[in-house]
């Protein structure tokens, strides 16, 4: 079995989307939904970064990845605000009780 | 081994921030997972990238979490899970197995030596379009952010209090 550091590293990928796609599908709190979101782009960056090291191409991936922070950051930001405001107008962060966006 | 103990933590913190009942704990949990992640980028011969994420991702990030708890105020989260576990579980691990059995045995045994080139000119330069997105981005955030912060009413109900 392949036990090198790329192979190790890629595990580490695949357990990062799998547990951020795991907890998306199971999440009803919308807080807990961004949590998701995170973990799951923090595998796909990881990945970027992986992906240029053995291509060695490393500075496009670090360029890749710092887009993917940037959009990553701004997901989070307005997740948040969404949720302060939800919480705010409905009283819920259920997302299953959410059907409208008009108070 | 040092990056098979790391990957050990990211995939702990992973777990405990998504099991965590309480919301303040869970963003603890992920701005752990966060510095990791920054240490391993660190160990792969990326250090800019590194410091990015782990000043954004385990700092700002975790902050914004703590702000966002503290207005809507912390609760336990125990409801059930909107999808049967068992689907959720086959949903992630199917494809985990067959992306992991395609791509693992390609995967090469050890990196290949670093070859540090200019980041600068790769992302002013080869990569430009992707400041110009992320310049876009960042605009598109903070005027997302202004209205949805803003505690103006809704103009209909504007209107009936007038009346009133």
């Amino acid at each position: 079995m392949n036990t090198g550091i790329p192979a190790i590293v890629f595990i580490a990928v695949l357990g990062l989307l799998g547990a951020g796609l795991y907890a998306l599908l199971i999440s009803r709190h919308l807080i807990k939904v961004v949590v998701a979101l995170q973990i799951l782009v923090k595998g796909a960056m990881l990945g970027l970064v992986l992906a240029g090291r053995a291509s060695g191409q490393i500075e496009t991936g670090q360029a890749l990845a710092l887009t993917v922070i940037v959009a990553d950051t701004i997901v989070a930001v307005v997740g948040l605000a969404l949720a302060v405001q939800i919480r705010r107008h409905f009283n819920t962060l259920d997302i299953t009780k959410l059907t409208t966006l008009r108070r | 081994m040092l990056e098979a103990a790391i990957v050990a933590g990211i995939l702990i913190c992973a777990f405990f921030a998504i099991r965590a009942s309480r919301l303040l704990v869970s963003a603890l949990w992920l701005a752990g997972t966060s510095a990791l992640v920054a240490l391993m980028m660190y160990m792969l011969g990326a250090p800019e990238i590194a410091v990015i994420e782990l000043s954004v991702g385990a700092g700002l990030v975790t902050v914004l979490f703590v702000f966002a708890i503290n207005l809507t105020g912390e609760e336990e989260v125990r409801w059930p899970a909107p999808l049967p576990k068992p689907l959720a579980w086959a949903m992630v691990l199917i494809p985990a197995v067959l992306l992991g059995w395609m791509v693992l045995p390609n995967v090469q045994s050890s990196l290949p030596a670093l070859m540090r080139g200019d980041f600068q000119a790769v992302l002013w330069e080869a990569r430009s379009l992707d400041i110009l997105l992320q310049v876009v981005l960042i605009f598109s955030g903070v005027l997302g952010v202004l209205g949805l912060i803003s505690d103006t009413e809704p103009a209909g109900e504007a209107i009936e209090e007038e009346g009133a």
